[in-house]
């Protein structure tokens, strides 16, 4: 009784989850039978909980925009400016090794609070664009984004920024307990964002406008606030995939994660997030991002080029919306 | 009818008061070397922009037309070297029908399964170039191994001069390609039924739908009619640059939609111009090129595309504003 209310709960009310579920163990099944050797071993689990996070926070970021109907495309831009400005910082503060432990922790904490800030400040920036000017959030994201990568190629003027202090790729390579740094940072920030949506009048707002923004203008919802607040934790978000992304590979660069935009979207979609507005939650998005993850490195494993990959992500893609177009009709 | 009068009339106006801006800081702006530049490199992307400029108005929008323009480009390239043919009409028909038939698939993903355009274009177009890329190749095909009758037909100038420094410079002939396409697809969309069509469906799809339009019909032959042309300008972009990469075009839709948002159309559909677009088009493509000539450091281009982004559509959302809630 007990155990099948709370599989209920945390199952939802929709069958997403479910099939969603069915989709990861199929593509389990399959690349386990495909090269069982290969894709069974421990070292490719483990390699999946380095990659993963940067994708899936960019994933959930892009779920929070599509809640209230919006998108935003800027999002690797902002995770590129983030890590460059981190790097630059660093470079400009840290001449040669003779920093004492002391001042180099000092001088990453900065660094970490400066590409934090600069995440929030795009996202202000974005929010302000779309809530008080009224743009499109596809039109203002697709400018911005520009921007924030023009800033990166400027800032860089074009060739990778590399030599970030040992704390800082510390989040993005390190270990703690046995367990990849990176996937505790996501376990974490997806935890808060699951509990932000549900369970803080924020979360439940943002729901709302997306399901109908008349109904919600005319309930009183403050739905310019609410959008407002969403695109600056989408930046913020951003932004720590930023920082994870340049911590894993100990460098940024302003064209980093390119084939990352389309990627959050199809797993922020996959998960159940409707672009529409309106509906997404957490779990669905996390369960999406084991499933494409594991169907990735299978075909990796299988030594399939990237640009199959590629391939096969977009035909993921359009065969997720037939299924839920399918699955909408039967209602 | 003045409402759209008048936006064109400010675009232009903003136009000719950056030219002469720019010719200020460099008098270079103004030399026919220069301008003939800047009209050559209006042609790809302006073809491309009236694609886009036909979905929006529809109330759609278009990211995949792109890859497209690639596909159609190099496999229309490969397929003559391949068999060593030679020749210029026929290959433009193929590549115009690998375009259409790309843009097929858009419509009907669109249409049948009701899904937001902007995710159907990411993804169609990501499956079109990883199949272009991963299966076809990605070797480059170079200028030694390119059809010559292609490469001969781009060549053609409308008129050509010497600079004083002595080299060769003309206005290509493919200015007139692009202009007869901007006049048809004006002409078009001003007097044909499905010309109106688009303009009803991008206004208001149920109003459109209840008055007797072909909807469906509708949505078909707009991401039909994008791709055609993207597939049509992405041959003739082998053709003026002697080689065929079929990495090119990457980053291009960014630029083609912000000409095309620039010139007026609105993205919630139903407004839009061929005029507007040819001056939004030529405004990009003088900016971005005006950019060496004003000293400024080339880092600075992909900035400058994103604020006139943003200014473009602050102006359009402004102008639009009432239509909110």
């Amino acid at each position: 009784m007990q155990n099948s209310s709370f599989a209920k709960r945390i199952l939802g009310q929709d069958r997403n989850i479910l099939q969603l579920l069915v989709i990861t163990v199929l593509v389990f099944a399959l690349m386990s039978y495909l090269n069982p050797d290969k894709f069974l071993r421990y070292y490719n689990f483990e390699s999946i909980t380095y990659i993963m996070p940067e994708l899936g926070i960019l994933a959930i970021a892009m779920m929070i925009a599509m809640l209230t109907g919006g998108i935003d495309l800027s999002v690797v831009g902002i995770a590129n400016l983030a890590g460059i400005l981190a790097g630059v910082f660093f470079h400009s503060v840290i001449v040669g090794t003779s920093q004492s432990t002391g001042m180099l922790l000092l001088y990453t904490g900065l660094g970490i609070l400066m590409a934090l800030g600069i995440g929030l400040l795009a996202g202000v920036l974005n929010g302000f664009l779309i809530s008080k000017l009224r743009i499109t959030p596809i039109l203002a994201t697709l400018g911005t984004g520009q921007i924030f990568t023009g800033l990166a190629v400027v800032l860089t003027g074009g060739p990778a920024i590399v030599g970030f202090p040992d704390a800082w790729n510390f989040i993005g390579n390190g270990k703690i307990l046995g367990v990849a740094t990176p996937f505790i940072l996501f376990v974490v920030v997806a935890g808060a964002v699951a509990i932000l949506l549900t369970r803080t009048t924020l979360g439940v707002n943002l729901m709302l406008i997306g399901t109908n923004p008349r109904a919600a203008v005319f309930a009183g919802l403050r739905k310019d606030r609410m959008i407002f607040y969403s695109y600056m934790m989408t930046g913020f978000l951003a932004a720590i995939a930023g920082i994870i992304l340049s911590g894993r590979t100990n460098a940024a660069k302003s064209d980093y994660g390119a084939s990352y935009l389309l990627q959050a979207i199809l797993i922020a979609v996959l998960g159940g997030t409707n672009p529409a507005g309106g509906k997404g939650r957490v779990l669905g998005v996390s369960i999406a991002l084991i499933a494409l993850m594991l169907l990735s490195s299978g075909f990796q494993i299988l030594r399939f080029s990237n640009h199959l990959i590629d391939f096969i992500w977009g035909g993921f893609l359009l065969l997720v919306i037939a299924l839920n177009a399918f699955r909408n009709t039967d209602r | 009818m003045t409402l759209f009068r008048r936006s064109e009339f400010i675009i232009a106006c903003i136009l000719f008061a950056a030219m002469i801006i720019i010719g200020l800081i460099n008098p270079a702006f103004w030399s026919l070397d220069n301008l003939f530049g800047l009209l050559r490199s209006n042609v790809i992307i302006g073809i491309m922009a009236l694609g886009v400029l036909v979905v929006m108005i529809s109330g759609g929008i278009d990211v995949s037309f792109t890859a497209f323009a690639a596909a159609a480009m190099y496999l229309t390239i490969k397929v003559m070297v391949y068999y060593g043919y030679d020749g210029v009409v026929l290959p433009f028909i193929a590549a115009t029908l690998i375009g259409l038939v790309l843009g097929a698939f858009n419509a009907f993903f669109i249409h049948t399964f009701r899904m937001i355009p902007l995710i159907v274009t990411l993804g169609t177009g990501s499956v079109v170039r990883g199949l272009l890329l991963g299966l076809v190749g990605t070797s480059v095909i170079n200028i030694d191994k390119m059809p010559q009758q292609l490469i001969n037909f781009a060549k053609t100038d409308l008129v050509s001069s010497t600079s004083a420094t002595g080299t060769n410079f003309g206005l290509t002939a493919m200015i007139l390609i692009y202009i007869g396409l901007a006049l048809v697809t004006h002409l078009f969309l001003r007097y044909t039924i499905i010309g109106r069509s688009i303009f009803a469906l991008g206004g208001a799809p149920e109003a459109a739908s209840r008055v007797g339009f072909n909807t469906r019909k509708t949505l078909i032959f707009v991401y039909c009619f994008a791709g055609a042309l993207a597939g049509f300008a992405g041959l003739l972009h082998g053709s003026m640059i002697w080689l065929a990469n079929p990495r090119d075009f990457a980053g291009l839709e960014l630029d083609v939609i912000a000409a095309v948002v620039l010139g007026g159309a609105s993205i919630f559909g139903g407004r839009g111009s061929v005029i507007g677009t040819l001056l939004g088009v030529f405004m990009l493509v003088m900016v971005k090129n005006s950019l060496i000539i004003m000293k400024v450091d080339t880092t600075w281009q992909r900035v400058v595309v994103g604020l006139i982004i943003i200014v473009a559509t602050a102006l359009t959302a402004w102008r639009d504003r009432k239509k909110l809630v």
